[in-house]
C-alpha cells in the first residue's frame, strides 16, 4: 500500500475516534446541557437534603435556571448548605423559596424555586431564607401511622362516632 | 531435613525471580521511553503502526460492540421491565458501556487481535535474527521496531474503545427503541441526565489509555524476550494474551475503585 493511502486510512481512523468521542459527549453525555453563560451564586440552608447531588438542576416552573454547585455541612447550625449557580439571565425576588423535589416517583432530586413578591432581587452571593427540606419516605410513613393511630384512639373514646369509621379492636 | 531446605530455597528462588522480573520489565519500559523521540522525528513509522494495529482491528471491534449493545439492550429491558422502568434502558446501556465494558472488552479484544500479532512479529524477527542484523547495521532495533509499535498501540486503543462504546450504544438503541419499542425520547434523555462527561466519559477514555499502554507493553516485552525458537514464540504469544488480559482486569478493578469509589 502506498504511503498516501496509509496516511488516508490512519487519518480516517483517528477521525472516526474523534467522532465517537463527540457522540459520547453530546448524545450520550451531558455536555450539551452545560451552559457557559455567566452565573451568579446563591446559597440555601436545608434541614435535610435527602439524595440531592452536586450538578443537580435548579428549576423554576419546570425550567432549568441553574445548577447545584456544591453541598457542604455547617457544624454550627447543623444544616446542609447548598451553593447554587444561577444563570445570570434569570433574576429572583429576595423572598423566593426553595424546596427539594423529586422528578417522578423514583427520579432524581432537584431544587424547585418559587418566586415571591419582593421588589428587590437577589444579589450575587445572596441567601435563600425560605427553604423546605426533602421529603424522607420513612418520616412520611411514620407520620401517617401516627395520625392513623391518633384518629383511631380518638374515635374509640367517643361513643357517638360516625358509622363510617372502622371499629377499633 | 533436605526437603525443608529445598522448599525454602524454592521460595527464595521464586522471590528472586519475581523481583528480577519486575526489574527487567521496568528497565525495558524505561529504555523504551528514553528512545521515544523517534515517534516525533519519524511520525510515519508510528502512523504505519496505527494503521496496522488500529485500522485492522476496527472490524472485530465494531462487530463485538454492536452485539454487546444488542445483548445489553435485551437483557437490560428484561430486568428493567419487571420494575416498570424500561425508560432507564438508555442509561443502563450507556453507563455500562462508557464506564466498564467499552474499555475492558476493547482491551481484551485488543490483546487478542493486536497484542498477539505484535508479540509474534517481534519474536519471529528475533528468531530470524533480523533484530541482530539491524544491530550489525548500527540500527537500534528497540528504537526502530519497538517504539513505533508502542506509540501506535497507545494511540489506537482509546480510538477503538470510543468506537466500541458508540457502536454499543447504537446497538442498544436498535434493540431497545427500534425492535422492542422503548420510547426514543426517554431513552436518550435519561441517558443524557445520567451520564456525566467528566465522571463517566472522560474516566472511560482514561481507562482505555491505561489499558492500551499496559497491553502494548506486555506484548512488546513478551516478544522482545521470547526464546528464539518456534516453541518460544508460541509460548510468548500465549503469555501475551494471558498476562495482558489479567493485567487489564486487575487494573480495571483498581481504576474503578479509584474513579467511581465514592
Amino acid at each position: 500500500m502506498s504511503r498516501e493511502k496509509t496516511d488516508f486510512w490512519v487519518g480516517l481512523f483517528v477521525l472516526l475516534g474523534a467522532a465517537a468521542l463527540v457522540f459520547l459527549a453530546l448524545r450520550a453525555g451531558n455536555l450539551s446541557t452545560f451552559s457557559f453563560a455567566p452565573t451568579y451564586s446563591l446559597t440555601a440552608d436545608f434541614d435535610n437534603i435527602g439524595g440531592l447531588k452536586a450538578r443537580a438542576p435548579v428549576k423554576s416552573a419546570g425550567v432549568v435556571v441553574g445548577r447545584v454547585n456544591k453541598i457542604t455541612f455547617d457544624d454550627h447550625s447543623f444544616k446542609a448548605v447548598v451553593a447554587l449557580d444561577m444563570e445570570e439571565g434569570y433574576q429572583f425576588p429576595k423572598d423566593t423559596s426553595a424546596s427539594i423535589l423529586t422528578s417522578g416517583l423514583l427520579g432524581e432530586q432537584y431544587i424547585g424555586l418559587t418566586a415571591g413578591g419582593d421588589e428587590q432581587n437577589f444579589a450575587d452571593g445572596g441567601k435563600i431564607r425560605y427553604t423546605q427540606s426533602a421529603v424522607v419516605l420513612e418520616n412520611l410513613i411514620s407520620q401517617f401511622l401516627y395520625n392513623t393511630a391518633q384518629n383511631q384512639g380518638s374515635s374509640s373514646e367517643k361513643p357517638s362516632a360516625p358509622a363510617s369509621t372502622p371499629p377499633s379492636n | 531435613m533436605s526437603g525443608l531446605i529445598q522448599a525454602i530455597s524454592a521460595l527464595g528462588h521464586w522471590v528472586r525471580d519475581s523481583i528480577s522480573g519486575i526489574g527487567g520489565f521496568t528497565r525495558f519500559v524505561s529504555s523504551l521511553v528514553a528512545r521515544s523521540g523517534i515517534a516525533l522525528s519519524r511520525p510515519r513509522l508510528v502512523s504505519q503502526q496505527v494503521h496496522f494495529i488500529g485500522n485492522y482491528s476496527l472490524l472485530i471491534i465494531v462487530v463485538s460492540g454492536l452485539f454487546v449493545g444488542f445483548v445489553l439492550g435485551l437483557q437490560g429491558y428484561y430486568t428493567l421491565n419487571r420494575y416498570g422502568s424500561e425508560e432507564a434502558l438508555g442509561l443502563l446501556v450507556a453507563l455500562s458501556l462508557v464506564r466498564e465494558l467499552g474499555p475492558v472488552v476493547t482491551a481484551l479484544l485488543f490483546a487478542g487481535r493486536a497484542g498477539t500479532s505484535l508479540t509474534a512479529e517481534i519474536g519471529l524477527m528475533k528468531a530470524g535474527e533480523q533484530l541482530a542484523a539491524m544491530e550489525v547495521m548500527a540500527v537500534d532495533p528497540m528504537r526502530r521496531v519497538l517504539v513505533p509499535r508502542l506509540w501506535g498501540g497507545i494511540i489506537a486503543m482509546p480510538v477503538l474503545a470510543a468506537v466500541f462504546s458508540m457502536v454499543g450504544i447504537l446497538g442498544g438503541w436498535v434493540v431497545g427503541v427500534l425492535l422492542i419499542g422503548v420510547d426514543a425520547g426517554a431513552f436518550w434523555s435519561q441517558m443524557q441526565n445520567g451520564v456525566d462527561v467528566w465522571n463517566d466519559v472522560a474516566n472511560g477514555v482514561l481507562k482505555s489509555v491505561v489499558f492500551g499502554v499496559t497491553v502494548t507493553l506486555v506484548a512488546l516485552y513478551e516478544g522482545w524476550f521470547a526464546r528464539a525458537t518456534p516453541e518460544g514464540v508460541a509460548r510468548a504469544t500465549t503469555r501475551t494474551v494471558v498476562v495482558g488480559s489479567l493485567a487489564v482486569l486487575g487494573l480495571d478493578f483498581l481504576l474503578t475503585a479509584l474513579m467511581f469509589g465514592n
